[in-house]
């Protein structure tokens, strides 16, 4: 397995997953690892386990068998049967294939429960606006507007979520998964019903996030062109089983890879 | 369109009602005002029990039909507490109880029931309402009991200049409605400005997202059905103070359920207003439509304040069903 470039050590590792839901084995003993600052990619067909693969990082689905470690304070340590909130308080943020935002709030408040996590000032204080509190709220405010800036969506602050077109949605869900300032973060299928245009925005700000902010990125995507573009290197799963693994020139003249997605004759 | 038609002719019932009695002659405006006033006192109440039930279903998208055994339990453990120490360590005390009562319900109910269909978790609230209104007669005792809130309970005359025999108003009505508004605006600072509530709106949204972001489900699930529990104590001390502690209170407390028809499911404005609209109404109908009925149909009369809030919010579930401030729910198919 190559370097890929610039990436650093292993901050999350995958080790002999298994994932059944009754008879159906959506994952089976699944393992690779994601290095620091790299843009990782998980790629397969439909039904694939793609998507499975992600809950279970994320603490949705906890696997019958194997192990997720991730680096926290310089050591991997496996994560035991953790909730997505725990998984989200040590440092994992994801964005959902099928939009997750709280629609009735607006793109600020979205944004600003990302922060939430890390405000620790008293109710009361909280409600009055006095005090640590505000200086706590402006602190996470100028976090936020940053972000804003960033994603390019400053006129939209004050929109109801629900009312944005579907592309800077999907802004606002990776907006609130960086205000967590995130070791690592899950992309569930960003580019999912996007045009031309809006991929290309989606990927210069996965690359920007990558480059400007250092965070390790776990890409579930299936648009393959994008994949190879982007990504440091890549993952291969077909019917729940890792089929190939390496960097995009690798997978893409790997045999098995070609049969998954082309087909073999029989 | 046909949407619009249906809620303003409603709307415009629901006026020509309210300005009819004036209008027609029935009551001097000294005893109209009466009439308004009281049932805006019987609305307030309406709206705390509407209120914690909107609560509750924003945050966990369960319909709490124990909420008015809330209102009951609450008032019980305040009522028979009092007897022992002063009133204000006794609603302390009472608030400690339900923030328990909180927790309990979560561990023993709403944990192991999560992600079931919203009838299911309607059901075990259904038991937990007759639990709960058998439980506190339990501990509590069944007897009415009654508690003072040390304002002075007889009645003053204001306006004496404007209106000819001025007008009756309870000073601890008044009290009641202020306990009220203080109440909400404390709400609406906690669900707008601090972190707490922003999670407790980010649940109501989208639970799932909400973990995602490190919003503990759990936890938030024990918060708000605390503060649906201090809601439901200061419903609770507000209502017995004025008629007493005794087990209509429960019963009574149903009427919030054509209040969250009428304001909507999911909103607080909605609850409120929507509690002040069927207290009046309710009040108006029996003033001023039962003699009018009684004449025309030649009927017994009587009673209407039974039934007029559920055929209102009949009405307004065929031309509104969404409620008044509801979000209206648009599946994309």
């Amino acid at each position: 397995m190559s370097d890929a470039q610039g990436a650093g050590d292993v901050i999350l590792a995958v080790e002999g997953v298994t994932l059944s839901f009754g008879g159906v084995r959506a994952l089976n003993e699944v393992s690779f690892d994601v290095r620091e600052h790299e843009v990782r990619s998980i790629i397969g067909p439909n039904g694939a386990g793609k998507s499975s693969m992600l809950n279970v990082i994320n603490g949705v689905y906890h696997p019958q068998q194997g192990t997720i470690r991730l680096r926290m304070d310089g050591a991997l340590r496996e994560f035991h049967d953790m909730d997505p909130h725990e998984v989200a308080l040590s440092g994992i943020a994801r964005t959902f294939q099928n939009l997750a935002l709280f629609k009735g709030m607006s793109v600020l408040d979205n944004i600003m429960t990302g922060r939430n996590l890390r405000m620790h000032t008293n109710l009361l204080l909280q409600a009055l606006r006095i005090g640590p509190a505000a200086r706590e709220e402006i602190e996470h405010r100028e976090a936020v507007e940053l972000i804003i800036d960033f994603l390019e969506i400053q006129a939209y602050r004050k929109t109801p979520v629900g009312r944005l077109p579907y592309g800077l949605q999907k802004r606002v869900d990776l907006g609130r998964a960086l205000a967590m300032e995130p070791s690592v973060l899950l992309l569930d299928e960003p580019m999912a019903g996007m045009n031309v245009e809006e991929k290309q925005d989606m990927c210069r700000f996965i690359l920007d996030v990558n480059d400007q902010m250092g965070t390790t990125i776990v890409l579930i995507e299936h648009d393959m062109g994008v994949v190879m573009d982007i990504s440091d290197r890549v993952v291969v799963l077909d019917y729940g089983r890792k089929i190939g693994d390496g960097t995009p020139e690798e997978v893409r003249g790997n045999q098995a890879v070609i049969d998954a997605y082309l087909g073999v004759s029989h | 369109m046909k949407q619009h038609i249906g809620i303003v002719s409603v709307g415009v019932l629901l006026l020509a009602g309210l300005v009819a009695p004036l209008a027609t002659g029935a009551g001097t405006p000294g005893f109209y005002t009466e009439v308004l006033l009281g049932g805006l006192m019987a609305g307030v109440l309406y709206s705390l029990v509407a209120l914690g039930i909107v609560l509750i279903f924003k945050a966990s998208g369960v319909f709490n039909f124990a909420q008015g055994a809330m209102v009951l339990f609450a008032a019980l453990s305040v009522a028979r507490m009092a007897e022992a120490m002063p009133l204000w360590a006794a609603a302390l005390l009472g608030m400690g109880i339900m923030v328990l009562v909180a927790i309990v319900i979560e561990r023993l109910v709403l944990r192991p029931l999560v992600n079931q269909d919203g009838v299911v978790l309607l059901m075990a609230t259904l038991g937990v309402s007759y639990f709960m209104d058998g439980f506190g007669q339990t501990v509590w005792g069944s007897d009415i009991y009654s508690i003072e809130l040390g304002i002075a309970k007889e009645p003053v005359m204001i306006l004496e200049g404007v209106f000819q025999g001025g007008i009756l108003i309870n000073k601890d009505d008044v009290a009641a409605a202020l306990v009220a508004a203080l109440l909400v605006a404390l709400l609406a600072l906690f669900f707008q400005k601090t972190s707490t509530g922003r999670a407790l709106r980010a649940v109501a949204d989208d639970h799932q997202a909400a973990q995602s972001i490190g919003i503990p489900l759990n936890r938030i699930w024990v918060i708000v059905w605390s503060v649906a529990g201090v809601v439901a104590l200061v419903a609770g001390m507000v209502w017995g103070a004025k008629l007493g502690v005794q087990f209509s209170i429960s019963q009574v407390a149903l009427k919030a359920l054509p209040v969250v028809i009428l304001g909507g499911f999911t909103s607080v404005p909605g609850a409120i207003i929507g509690g002040l609209i069927i207290g009046v109404g309710e009040k108006m109908a029996e003033v001023f439509l039962a003699p009018v009925l009684v004449k025309t149909f030649d009927l017994a009369g009587g009673g209407i304040e039974n039934w007029f809030a559920y055929v209102l919010a009949l009405l307004f579930l065929l031309v509104r069903p969404q409620g008044l401030f509801g979000e209206k729910l648009i599946d994309r198919v």
